[in-house]
């Protein structure tokens, strides 16, 4: 009795200490990946910029000032001001705020009920035939027009582009968590408990979620550059985010009534869009590679 | 041959399906009453009823889209209310700059993107490889709307070399069509080219490392004749896959640059009947463009056959 | 028969990997005549396929570099230029390899294939060249080449495959042929044929052959000489019956007893070389047999052994050959060879 409590104490070190090693080795290896790394320094800078940038805006993002209309960039207005006179710093800043938290929530709740149905899917063999059927039926509508439809019948709302992208994008996640807990579910062990009588909701959640995490974690990075740029241009098109509010798609429309007169109501909020996308690309490219046991590089 | 396109045809019938419920229920989701959501704020009760009426909402869910449904599979994807005439009709005016676009972007990207691709596997690792391939990265994140107005911003605005926007008929003059189309096309091209050059570098990558590369070599072909021949063939099934996929993502794209380029579309139909609340027209034109997408992948997977004869099953 | 055909002298093959420099093969020597199959054995990894893909540098120029001398008809394949190199290949020299399933293009049918290599080297045009590749297949034993020659590889067998890839090679008559494993990929029945096709094709042609192979039955079968590859080294160097009859050097020994044998005690256990091939990181200073060989004292573990003629007709790596080898009878390796 003492010496199987002994054992399983050690048992338990030894555990948390490969964990520990294990740790250790990938932080190292995502160290020496120069994509994840630059990738993470610019997510780092954005997101520095969505939460300090509007304090250091000294201009209200509604303010509106029609004496002060389209200035270029200067000292008090260092990215100028738009049509209307508002201040296109704090614009940005605070447009940051509704972009990527946009991106942010898809990103959330796609992984969940994407890992929810790839799980379930990949379990029961009756399930996986309707629920793949209907996620290719999702998937044959190209992303932005299916956006579009759903955005024309909800309605022009923040919460209604998040409930969009997250309809677009589910498919997509559950394909990936399927296809990796197929692998799964294939293995031994997964049949070895299911002969000792474990139930199907322990198996599911237990001992198959923990391994379609990496892939899961990919993809919902770069689900979040995708619904940041849907986002963009569902507002562009006028079928987004409501007008006055600041996402960059409505700084950019609003740029675009004016492209012959004020170029940088177009730059700025592009720039801030191309670099967050670019971040969170090479962010994911990188984790892909860290994550992926097949891309080790092996050569002869 | 024939008894697979066959088995490919029935197996799109399910997604199909999936497409067609998708679209019905679009009009389903609105909030509130859609006659009255179609007719706006200002319209009286008895023109709502009306309305209410000729679409059909006072019939069970199912009903309507039995009815719906049996419409669609005999040509009728229903009746513009703006602009009077049937949806398809619609559909077809604007279909043209769409197509002309699309595939001016498409042949615009692949024309780049393999080559570009080529040359980044045969000098991995080099400046030249690093140099294509974080600008590819560049090119995956940088929406085609924001590249089409930064387009503008330098070629139209600043340089003037271009025209701004608009769009003119090919029966205008070749030139002055392409002339048009150039911005546009760059723009939704770019993410395009990208994909694609990613794709041909990694999959010849793989295939330079095949054993019939090294056989090939051994024979003493040129260095040429074994990328051009021996390996770009074979690493052509994966591009191929890449540029069939995303061709239904290039018509969707175009839908956003035609905006941006004041192009008469199908991108500028959908938006504009998003904001006359035209619904059977968003309806119908969703489902022609998810449905020529369905289509555009079966075309593909077909192509396999010609490219890779591993595929070909007629042979015994 | 005692032209020269091919002469590899110390050769060295150094692959620039992420992990460093590696060497793959450190110090290679061995002659081909016309007429000759050479055998080249080892363990996987020793570098034999290296040395194989070396000679016709079919390895990735970027990243390797080569010393010593290959010479070909007494020119250095190593210090010629692209273009000779291309002229000599699939014409003077040609290679089969291991896995004929993917050693194929598969989107070509093997009448392209083949007839691609005939036009490269001859100046025939398409139809003749046709002809020739049939000629060459039926040649190879593939039944109703004719219609054969229009499939596609993966309508074949693998034995079939092989054969294809033989017709290729052998189609512009070259001098020298090197098969890297010709075998390995195949079932029992289809080995010995392909051994025997490509014996007859030998006389034939009156070609050179070199035989890499792990598989010192391949080597009784068909070769003439041998040469002993461990860790990138050449460790002994004979004609194939002195080699069987009394090896030399203490790892070809251990490889010789390690065959199964069908006659005498079958109870007894298999012989064993303890230890593990070392990683071409991690080479030994001294004899890089050394951390496994029963012998190994001091002076083995300090100094490389260079490879020395032992007699007339055989070479050697190891520092003890001579006392290893008088010891006879004594000695624990061939006491324990006497009881199979």
């Amino acid at each position: 009795m003492q010496t199987t409590v002994v054992r399983e104490q050690e048992l338990s070190n030894v555990k948390s200490h490969i964990k520990k090693e294990r740790r250790q080795l990938l932080i190292r290896r995502f160290l020496s990946n120069k994509l994840a790394v630059t990738g993470s320094i610019i997510i780092v800078i954005i997101l520095l910029f969505t939460f300090a940038g509007p304090l250091f805006a000294s201009h209200d993002p509604y303010e509106l000032e029609a004496k002060q209309r389209l200035l270029e960039p200067s000292a008090a207005h260092i990215f100028g001001t738009d049509n209307y006179g508002r201040d296109l710093f704090s614009r940005v800043a605070h447009g940051a705020k509704v972009s990527i938290g946009v991106g942010f929530f898809v990103a959330i709740i796609t992984s969940i009920l994407g890992m929810i149905i790839g799980l379930y899917a990949a379990y029961y063999r009756s399930l996986d035939n309707i629920l793949m059927r209907l996620c290719d039926g999702l998937m044959a509508f190209p992303a932005i027009l299916l956006a579009i439809a759903i955005m024309a019948a909800l309605g022009p709302r923040v919460e209604n582009v998040i409930i969009a992208l997250s309809i677009v994008f589910t498919p997509y996640v559950a394909r990936t968590v399927r296809s990796s807990a197929l692998v799964i579910k294939e293995q031994t062990y997964i049949e070895a408990l299911k002969a000792q009588g474990a139930g199907a909701t322990r198996i599911i959640w237990v001992n198959i979620a923990p391994n379609v995490i990496s892939p899961l974690v990919v993809q919902a990075t770069f689900i979040f550059a995708d619904s940041i740029i849907t986002e963009a241009a569902l507002s562009f098109l006028g079928a987004g985010i409501p007008a006055p509010a600041p996402s960059w798609g409505n700084l950019l429309y609003d740029g675009k009534m004016v492209i012959f007169n004020a170029w940088w109501m177009t730059v700025f909020p592009g720039i801030a869009i191309m670099l967050t996308v670019f971040g969170l690309n090479l962010f994911g490219d990188g984790l892909r590679d860290l994550l992926d046991p097949h891309n080790n590089k092996a050569k002869k | 041959m024939k008894g697979y396109i066959l088995k490919r045809l029935l197996s799109l019938i399910p997604v199909l399906f999936v497409v067609a419920v998708v679209v019905f229920l679009i009009i389903h989701i609105t909030p509130g009453d859609p006659a009255s959501v179609m007719l706006g704020p200002e319209a009286s009760p008895r023109e709502v009823a009306e309305l209410r009426e000729e679409l059909g909402l006072n019939l069970p869910l199912y009903q309507q889209f039995t009815s719906w449904l049996a419409g669609v599979v005999q040509g009728d994807f229903g009746w513009s209310i703006f602009m009077n005439e049937p949806v398809l009709q619609s559909f077809f005016s604007h279909l043209g700059p769409t197509l002309s676009l699309a595939i001016f972007a498409q042949l615009l990207a692949v024309m780049l993107a393999i080559p570009f691709g080529v040359i980044a596997a045969k000098r991995r690792g080099t400046i030249i490889d690093q140099t294509f391939m974080g600008g590819s990265l560049i090119g995956i994140s940088v929406p085609s709307f924001l590249l089409g107005l930064l387009l503008i911003l330098l070629f139209a605005v600043q340089l003037r070399w271009l025209p701004v926007a608009g769009y003119k008929p090919l029966n205008a003059g070749f030139f002055l069509h392409i002339r048009y189309l150039i911005l546009p096309a760059i723009a939704l091209g770019a993410m395009q080219a990208a994909l694609i050059a990613r794709m041909t570098r990694s999959s010849m990558l793989d295939i330079l490392n095949a054993n019939y590369i090294k056989t090939a070599r051994s024979k003493g072909l040129r260095e040429k004749i074994i990328i051009y021949k021996h390996a770009l063939r074979n690493a052509f099934i994966p591009i191929l896959t890449v540029i069939g996929q995303t061709f239904g993502t290039l018509v969707a794209g175009a839908a956003v640059v035609e905006t941006v380029f004041n192009i008469p579309g199908i991108g500028q139909l959908i938006v504009n009947s998003v904001e006359r609340r035209d619904f059977a027209v968003i309806q119908g034109t969703i489902l022609l463009v998810a449905i020529s997408y369905v289509l555009i992948n079966l075309v593909v997977d077909l192509l396999y056959g010609v490219i890779d004869p591993r595929v070909r099953l007629n042979r015994k | 028969m005692e032209t020269k055909l091919l002469e590899v002298k110390n050769l060295k093959t150094h692959f620039n990997t992420e992990r460093g420099r590696v060497t793959a093969v450190d110090g290679v020597f061995f002659t081909v005549h016309a007429g000759e199959t050479v055998g080249v054995v080892g363990e996987s990894g020793c570098g034999k396929s290296v040395t194989a893909e070396s000679i016709l540098r079919l390895l990735d120029e970027k990243s390797t570099e080569y010393e010593g001398e290959i010479l070909y008809k007494g020119k250095n394949l190593l210090t010629s230029t692209i273009n000779e190199m291309q002229a000599v290949r699939g014409n003077d020299i040609s290679m089969i390899f291991q896995d004929p399933m993917s050693s194929l293009n598969p989107v070509y049918t093997v009448g392209n294939q083949i007839v691609e290599s005939i036009m490269l080297h001859q100046n025939v045009n398409k139809k003749e060249a046709y002809e020739k590749a049939i000629e060459m297949l039926r040649l190879t034993g593939i039944p109703s080449p004719e219609k054969r020659i229009h499939e596609y590889p993966h309508e074949l067998s693998g034995g079939m495959r092989q054969r294809v890839m033989i017709a290729m090679a052998l189609s512009c008559q070259p001098k020298l042929l090197i098969a890297d494993e010709p075998t390995t990929a195949l079932d029992v029945t289809t080995q010995s044929q392909i051994l025997d096709l490509i014996n007859e094709l030998k006389v034939k042609f009156n070609m050179g052959t070199v035989m890499i192979t792990h598989d010192l039955g391949v080597v009784a079968e068909v070769c003439t000489k041998v040469v002993v590859m461990y860790l990138g080294q050449v460790i002994e160097e004979s004609d194939v019956r002195s080699l069987f009859s009394s090896p030399y050097h203490p790892y070809t020994d251990g490889l010789l007893k390690s065959i199964p044998q069908l006659t005498g005690d079958r109870s007894k256990k298999l012989h064993v070389i303890e230890g593990k091939v070392p990683t071409l990181h991690q080479v030994p200073k001294g004899c890089r047999f050394a951390p496994r060989c029963a012998f190994a004292n001091e002076k083995c573990h300090d100094e490389m052994p260079e490879l020395v003629q032992a007699d007339t007709s055989r070479k050697v790596r190891c520092w003890h050959y001579k006392e290893i080898f008088q010891a006879g009878e004594e000695s624990p390796y061939v006491s324990a060879a006497d009881s199979y």
